[in-house]
């Protein structure tokens, strides 16, 4: 109980931390940014009254001293003021970010968990089988790790969306040119599937390598402890050694590990994401940052790190779970 | 990338004893993969270094747009002519400088933040280590997004300044760990009798033990700034007037190098990247191995699982 209140403190301190920096960041931009947003929705068609106090204190520059406007802030985030898109006027931010999300989710999402599984598996059947050919394969996995993720997103589509061979889509999330209902339908969920392969690929292939060496490392440095020796000596089937006694250990770092390299696949979603023009959360951030949209680019930053912050926690929790010797040690 | 950084870094760990160091030291010493990542990095070192000279004008238009590789430009040209090869040459200098500046500026926090924060232990343990924890927590680079379409400066110096800013919690957190181990051990124990300064301390006796671990983090944080530069560059979010690859890259996919089929603009500029990126991981895997004893693979099949390796690499 004491492992799981300390875990939860922490992410609320981290949480506070990432709604602060948002809050100090859009202070470093120079001139008056709100007259220049106001000034642009007028040209679309007229801001609504009320709006240019809500950027004023979205963008943390609202009246009074630096504790008034943090807290003006504060006020507004808590009931999901997150202002107007600048591009999109005038749609809220707060519906820009519930379109583009379960884009982002389920592809990132899926990518992840693919790579997670499949670097873990192959990890740990390389440290196994240590000093044999599979094992040699390893130092080539650091030239995939090495790869820009946006760069093999091009590769990619050159070869298998352009020029090469023309197998699957260029880009977008599914076929928008054909009449397709966005929804539970088959037509539009298999152009939606055709549409993430690549990306997906994109993302396991340069993802998988850093589970892959961590996995293989520390399963290597397991097999030598004593009571995998005992497993052996007892008698037990090689399987049973390898799955039940090294791996289960083994996998531990990895599964510590993913707060970090969650973040880092995100990162590198963003790029991949703006490659096939894929219409999620990267993507709008951007086209945001492109096109100045000051409130889209802040309220994006924000749910990004809100969910990496959430996925983190909750293998937190769970790494407790698998492994009391943090509860106890902590 | 930095996940495999951390769980190596958690094995070096766990792996303490130095039984065999000498040989195994030989042996990491003679490694392929040593080799091959040395000469990679090395090859580039000089690329960045001399290249340049021989290259007065890369952005030099010419007539022949578009071309594909020949002798007169051997990586082809741009859509306004120009050489691929010579703007290639030109970019691993701007590249190289932001990897080894945000590389060594995010090093120094890390050993300022981790091993003080180590050593001092109590409340300011606590805290520093908190603080690193949030920064390790919070995805870099859409934050490295924000700072930059916020402060509106993404010229050299800003740009290692942020980088390196970002990018040295995981660090941080592997030298405190160490520093936790080390802070007990008699020789520190010594010195503090013998009324030896707390600065002198970390930085005489823990830092030099703790090197090889501080080398490996920078070599990691060298090839994340190259790759975040680079990525930033290529969303748009990069200086246009310096060239880098991410810059090449950007240009050519936004002038649709990939609609015409011009494979000579897109594929070198990341290929380098990736190369080199290599280059140093695989120095930074054989510093793994001469690190962690227990990483070693003690086989009779030695010799021929090197040739292997040699063959593939």
């Amino acid at each position: 109980m004491r492992y799981v209140l300390r875990k939860l403190g922490f992410y609320l301190v981290a949480a506070w931390a990432a709604l602060t920096i948002n809050f100090a960041l859009p202070q470093l931009i120079p001139g008056n940014p709100v007259e220049a947003l106001i000034g642009r929705m007028a040209q679309s068609g007229g801001a609504p009254p009320g709006e240019a106090k809500v950027l004023t204190s979205l963008l943390g520059l609202g009246t009074g001293n630096i504790f008034e406007k943090y807290w003006q802030y504060v006020d507004g985030l808590a009931h999901f003021r997150l202002g107007l898109s600048v591009t999109n006027f005038p749609t809220p931010v707060s519906t820009e970010i519930g379109q583009s999300i379960y884009w982002t989710l389920i592809l990132v999402g899926t990518a992840t968990v693919v790579s997670f599984v499949l670097g873990i598996g192959l990890g740990a059947l390389a440290g196994w089988k240590r000093g044999s050919k599979l094992d040699a394969i390893i130092p080539a996995t650091t030239l995939l790790t090495a790869m820009p993720y946006f760069w093999l997103a091009l590769l990619f589509v050159y070869v298998f969306a352009s020029n090469v061979w023309h197998v699957l889509p260029q880009g977008q999330g599914y076929d928008t040119n054909s009449e397709l209902n966005v929804g539970w339908n088959l037509p539009f969920l298999a152009s939606a599937v055709q549409h993430a392969i690549l990306p997906a690929l994109t993302i396991v292939v340069s993802s998988v390598g850093g589970w892959l060496l961590g996995m293989r490392n520390m399963m290597v440095s397991t097999l030598s402890d004593d009571y995998v020796v005992a497993a052996e000596a007892k008698g037990l089937r090689q399987r049973r050694i390898m799955i039940g006694y090294a791996a289960r250990n083994a996998v531990l770092p990895s599964i510590s590990g993913f707060a970090i390299s969650l973040g880092f696949i995100v990162s590198g979603a963003i790029a991949t994401e703006y490659v096939f023009s894929y219409p999620g959360l990267g993507e709008k951030l951007v086209q945001a940052v492109i096109s100045d949209d000051y409130p889209l680019m802040q309220g994006i930053f924000l749910v990004i790190t809100f969910a990496v912050l959430g996925a983190n926690m909750i293998v937190d929790l769970l790494h407790g779970f698998i492994d009391p010797r943090t509860r106890l040690s902590r | 990338m930095t996940a495999t950084n951390v769980v190596a870094a958690a094995v070096a760990q766990t792996g303490g004893s130095g039984t065999g160091r000498l040989t195994g030291l030989r042996a990491a010493f003679r490694s392929p993969r040593l080799i091959v990542g040395t000469s990679i990095v090395g090859f580039f070192v000089l690329l960045a270094i001399f290249g340049p000279f021989f290259f007065s004008n890369p952005n030099a238009l010419s007539n022949t747009e578009l071309a594909g590789p020949s002798l007169k430009h051997l990586l082809g040209t741009t859509q306004i002519g120009q050489d691929v090869f010579a703007q290639l040459v030109v970019s691993a200098r701007n590249s190289l400088l932001i990897g080894v500046g945000a590389g060594l500026l995010a090093t120094v926090v890390s050993i300022i933040v981790g091993i003080s924060g180590g050593y001092a232990g109590g409340i300011i343990d606590e805290a520093l280590n908190l603080f690193s924890n949030v920064v390790l927590v919070i995805p870099t680079l859409p934050l490295v997004i924000i700072i930059i379409a916020d402060v509106k400066s993404n010229g050299l110096v800003p740009l290692i300044v942020i980088i390196a800013f970002t990018s040295w919690a995981a660090a941080a957190r592997v030298l405190r760990a160490q520093t936790l181990s080390v802070r007990n051990r008699e020789y520190v124990l010594a010195a503090r009798a013998s009324g030896e300064r707390a600065w002198r301390i970390v930085f005489v006796e823990i830092m030099p033990n703790e090197l090889p671990i501080i080398v490996s983090n920078f070599i990691f944080g060298v090839i994340f700034a190259i790759l975040t530069q680079a990525a930033l560059a290529f969303i748009g979010l990069g200086d246009p007037t310096l060239l880098t690859w991410g810059n090449m890259l950007s240009l050519a996919y936004d002038n649709q190098a990939l609609s015409v089929g011009a494979w000579w603009w897109l594929i070198p500029p990341g290929l380098c990247i990736a190369l080199l990126g290599m280059g140093l991981a695989l120095i930074n895997f054989s510093l793994d191995q001469l690190l962690n004893p227990r990483l070693r693979v003690y086989r009779p099949a030695k010799a021929r699982r090197g040739r292997a390796q040699v063959s593939q690499g």
